[in-house]
């Protein structure tokens, strides 16, 4: 039971109170680049989601049952980002294959997901964090993914009506959404202290 | 500038400047924003984190620049992240050796220098195309850039939400500290109306 509580904390507490995007600011370039259309910003984050489950998990076990017990810590970012890239090569193939369309619209982003931050970090946080049984780590990527994929997900509604908006001239493009996230983010502090 | 960009010492120039106002990194290119966000809380850390963009920008451009010819074009980008990931665990490594208090305090953003777009985007657009000294000129402005721009926005998010600046006092006694800066919402705001303020700088001008 208390082992089902820890899970369910850990769920909540990555997807609500710290979500990567609005309090760690990773994944900023997809969510700043990607979320002009609600359609796309949702593919982009299942395939986040996706692989940042995939590579959570492994890293989690390559950190614990090769790296520590070798001493080969020093290798461990090296590592990480071999594991990343070829989650990433795995999830290019099998859209290519089955979703030529999606595909298309993702163009140069679905390899550019080897570099988002929210993947590399959140394998971070979880070694950082000192998390030490498997299923935490597997909840914990999942969770991971989920937020990201709600934070895109919001910020692409907001950006598509406002495009209908009257916005200053030079704060057009970037400079409004980054100021749009940050009252997001005002807004999802709200959530903090709802788990101790 | 056109002047003497057809000598040799003008390219160089020119590529130094580059990197600093015409193609900044954060502010014209819209690269490396994580860092850009996370670490400006105030000036101390960015400072950090910038000189040590600069170092492993530097000698991933070397090595990129280097190993240039031998490159498949398939092979590229992974060849890229192993060299970068090299050079981010040294300079991790030497942070948690002689400034243990900062690199705690920039916990994982140093390691995720590796995916910091910045290195990469130099190492594909620039060293992999260029020569040695090329490379080595362009990583220096472009990193310098960076840290600039860091130091700006870490500036004005420090000056507002402790009324300090590198730790000493600034403003006067009345100034009531606006907590929200140092937080999220700060970063996320700072940096959307000083690019708003660059956009407007470079509109007037040209």
């Amino acid at each position: 039971m208390s082992t089902l509580n820890t899970l369910l904390l850990g769920f909540i507490s990555i997807v609500l109170i710290n979500n990567l995007v609005f309090t760690k600011f990773l994944g900023i370039c997809p969510y700043l680049g990607v979320s002009g259309r609600i359609d796309m910003a949702f593919g982009m984050g299942m395939a986040v989601t996706f692989v940042v489950t995939l590579s959570g998990t492994l890293t989690w076990l390559i950190d614990h049952l090769i790296l520590m017990r070798m001493g080969l810590e020093v290798t461990r970012y090296v590592c990480f980002i071999l594991v990343i890239a070829g989650a990433v090569q795995l999830v290019e193939m099998y859209v290519r294959k089955f979703f030529p369309s999606l595909y298309e619209s993702f163009g140069i982003f679905l390899p550019l997901i080897t570099t988002n931050c929210a993947i590399l970090g959140l394998c971070l946080f979880i070694h950082l964090w000192g998390i030490d049984n498997l299923p935490e780590a597997v909840v914990l990527s999942f969770g991971a993914g989920i937020g990201f994929t709600m934070a895109i997900c919001i910020m692409a509604g907001i950006r598509e009506n406002l495009n209908l908006a009257d916005v200053p001239e030079c704060l057009k493009g970037a400079p409004i959404t980054l100021i749009t996230a940050g009252l997001l983010t005002l807004a999802f502090m709200g959530f903090a202290g709802m788990i101790r | 500038m056109t002047k003497n960009s057809d000598t040799t010492a003008g390219i160089y120039k020119e590529t130094l400047l580059a990197g600093l106002w015409r193609e900044n990194p954060v502010f014209r290119l819209l690269l490396g924003m994580c860092p850009t966000l996370a670490v400006t809380a105030a000036v101390k850390p960015a400072l950090t984190m910038g000189l040590s963009v600069i170092f492993v920008l530097v000698c991933s451009n070397i090595v990129v620049s280097l190993m240039r010819n031998l490159l498949k074009p398939h092979l590229r980008i992974l060849m890229f992240t192993l060299t970068i990931a090299t050079f981010v665990t040294i300079a991790d490594l030497f942070l948690k050796a002689f400034q243990p208090e900062m690199s705690e305090t920039l916990g994982p953003y140093v390691p995720l220098i590796i995916v910091n777009c910045i290195i990469i985007c130099r190492a594909e657009a620039c060293a992999s195309k260029n020569n040695l000294l090329v490379s080595i000129i362009d990583a220096v402005g472009m990193g310098v850039g960076f840290t600039l721009t860091l130091c700006v926005l870490a500036g004005v998010r420090e000056l507002l939400s402790t009324g300090m600046i590198f730790e000493a006092k600034v403003m006067p006694d009345w100034f009531v500290p606006w907590a929200a800066m140092s937080m999220p919402v700060g970063a996320f705001i700072t940096l959307g109306l000083l690019l708003g303020l660059v956009n407007k700088l470079t509109k007037g001008k040209s």
